[in-house]
């Protein structure tokens, strides 16, 4: 009786996600450990949520990241997004032992929730107090930064028609942090390249080129330099785009791409690649549509957890006077909003606060207008209720 | 990190017997270099930097100028020894043809000759080779798509440049 219940619970969940089996009176071991395997390895973007309230940890972070947060809520007022914000303080701490780490309170709510949208953050300058973001990163083992960079029409740069994404290992490579001195003048930096971590990024890569029907996923690489560390993460690739056939797959040498990008970007489509190289692509990048005010960026995590974050500064200068722009976390927001499916909602702010910019009549300073973070925020709610 | 390091220097000697070195030297990330570099690249002059980030930068910047076809390189070992190079492929589609660009071949043959110290005959050759591109009147295929980019995004770049301000 119990294994008979058993089995139908099973059998709704894996209804309600999508997954189907054959017959549906017995389940065979083999075809169980297959379901729970697919579960494991179950990527975010095919979760489901359940209908309803999502719970939202929302980080505001310092400087002008409390306005640029609050403008982010009113947004998503106006648009009847079905989020729940949860506040929180990642400053970091320190532990029982000594060592540093974010608020416990901070932690449990991003691992019950697990999305996050965090603010620009500061770096206390305390004597040995880590970077935020890289206490973030280890914490939730971030191990995928996304960066959708996409041309802003209203906002010009040299480069129009930009449609990429770039996707960045972010745990190890070269910047794993191992260093040492050999003699005296001379150092040695280690960069390492698992076979666990490239697989990982590389098959998150094709899952996001799926999810969000792009055509081609191009891994950048020095695989002729680096023949063993980009070699691995190379072989990765391929096998990784062995099982996504339906998703086009190159390779490229980053000198190539970095020529290649600054006279066409419009030639790539996502580009996956170890830490050091999505460093700097990722940051080229968003130099092609305008800067680090327009861009989104997400970090996605193990065991489900996401946060998406503004990757601008904290601005100190302005921060408290309502001349912020909102656009970086916006975004980073509707980002969030597709990774979570609510793709209505997305495309709705998206397209109010595409269209004010397009407008060019309210504007904050930074995209060339005089208008104040308010304004703007309300230019966009009104777009959005024109639009209903 | 790759520290960017500015010297102007007279090539009179008739001015001053001593040279004017403007020294201004300040570090930036490679990251936060690609990123001025791609929305306003007049900012910067000389950049030193360690290999991998030379790699990607030389690159980058060739990009930004239109391609491996006119770019000029040089390679300074120890001992005196220099050697000036292209740095685009062999082409053998066209080898044999009469159909290459000998843009970036002459203007690493202008490099050295400014590293032998023999500015007139460098500028000379310099001049000519710019005018030429310049007038349009000759011009080699594989320029026309390359130069037509590049003059269009600099004068988009220019005019935006202007807008901004």
């Amino acid at each position: 009786m119990e294994t008979h219940v058993y089995h139908l619970q099973i059998l709704n969940l894996l209804t309600k996600l999508g997954l189907s089996i054959n017959g549906k009176d017995k389940l065979k071991p083999q075809e169980l450990s297959q379901v729970v395997g697919a579960l494991k390895n179950e990527t975010p973007q095919s979760r489901t949520f359940i209908r309803g309230i999502q719970t939202v940890t929302l980080i505001p972070g310092d400087g002008i990241g409390p306005e640029i947060s609050n403008a982010v809520m009113k947004i998503f007022e106006a648009a009847k997004a079905p989020i729940r914000w949860e506040e929180r303080n990642v400053t970091a701490i320190r532990g029982p032992g000594g060592k540093w780490m974010i608020p416990p309170d901070a932690k449990e709510s991003m691992d019950k929730n697990k999305i996050g949208l965090k603010g620009p953050l500061k770096t206390p300058i305390a004597a040995g107090h880590p970077s935020m973001n890289l206490l973030l990163r280890k914490t939730f083992d971030l191990y995928a930064n996304v960066r959708p960079c996409v041309s802003i029409e209203g906002y010009q740069t040299p480069y129009t028609d930009v449609n990429l994404v770039t996707i960045r290992e972010n745990t190890e490579g070269e910047y794993s942090g191992i260093e040492h001195v050999i003699v005296d003048g001379v150092v040695q930096s280690i960069k390492l390249i698992t076979e666990q971590a490239s697989k990982r990024i590389a098959e998150y890569a094709f899952e996001y080129a799926r999810n969000n029907q792009r055509a081609s996923v191009t891994a950048v690489h020095k695989a002729n330099i680096m023949r063993m560390s980009d070699g691995l993460f190379l072989r990765k690739c391929r096998e990784a785009a062995e099982k996504y056939k339906d998703v086009k797959f190159t390779e490229m040498y980053l000198d190539t791409v970095c020529l290649n990008m600054v006279q066409d970007p419009t030639q790539f489509d996502v580009l996956v690649m170890p830490n050091l190289y999505g460093d700097i692509l990722s940051d080229l990048c968003a130099g092609l549509i305008g800067g680090l005010g327009v861009t989104p960026s997400g970090n996605i995590g193990a065991n489900g957890v996401a946060i998406f974050e503004s990757v601008h500064g904290t601005a100190p200068d302005i921060a408290g006077k309502d001349l912020a722009n909102p656009t970086a976390l916006l975004l980073s927001a509707v980002m969030m909003l597709r990774h979570m499916g609510l793709h209505g909602h997305a495309k709705k702010i998206e397209s109010a606060c595409f269209d004010t910019i397009r407008d060019r009549k309210v504007l904050t300073k930074d995209l060339g207008g005089n208008s104040k973070c308010s304004e703007f925020t309300e230019a966009i709610c009104q777009r959005m209720k024109d639009m209903d | 990190m790759n520290a960017d390091v500015c010297v102007q220097r007279t090539r009179h000697p008739s001015r001053s017997s001593m040279a004017l070195i403007l020294f201004r030297a300040f570090l930036t990330c490679p990251d936060a270099c690609v990123f001025q570099m791609v929305q306003d690249p007049t900012q910067f002059d000389v950049l030193v930097m360690p290999n991998l980030y030379g790699d990607i930068l030389s690159d980058l910047c060739a990009g930004l100028i239109g391609g491996l076809g006119v770019t000029p390189s040089g390679n300074i070992g120890a001992n005196g020894v220099a050697i000036f190079e292209s740095v685009h492929g062999t082409a053998p589609d066209i080898a044999g043809m009469d159909l290459a660009n000998p843009t970036a071949l002459l203007l690493s043959a202008v490099m050295m000759l400014r590293h032998m110290g023999l500015h007139d005959h460098a500028d000379k050759i310099q001049t000519a080779c710019f005018d030429t591109i310049r007038d349009k009147k000759v011009r080699l295929k594989s320029l026309l798509g390359g130069l037509q980019y590049f003059c269009s995004f600099k004068s988009k770049f220019q005019t935006m440049k202007a807008a901004c301000l």
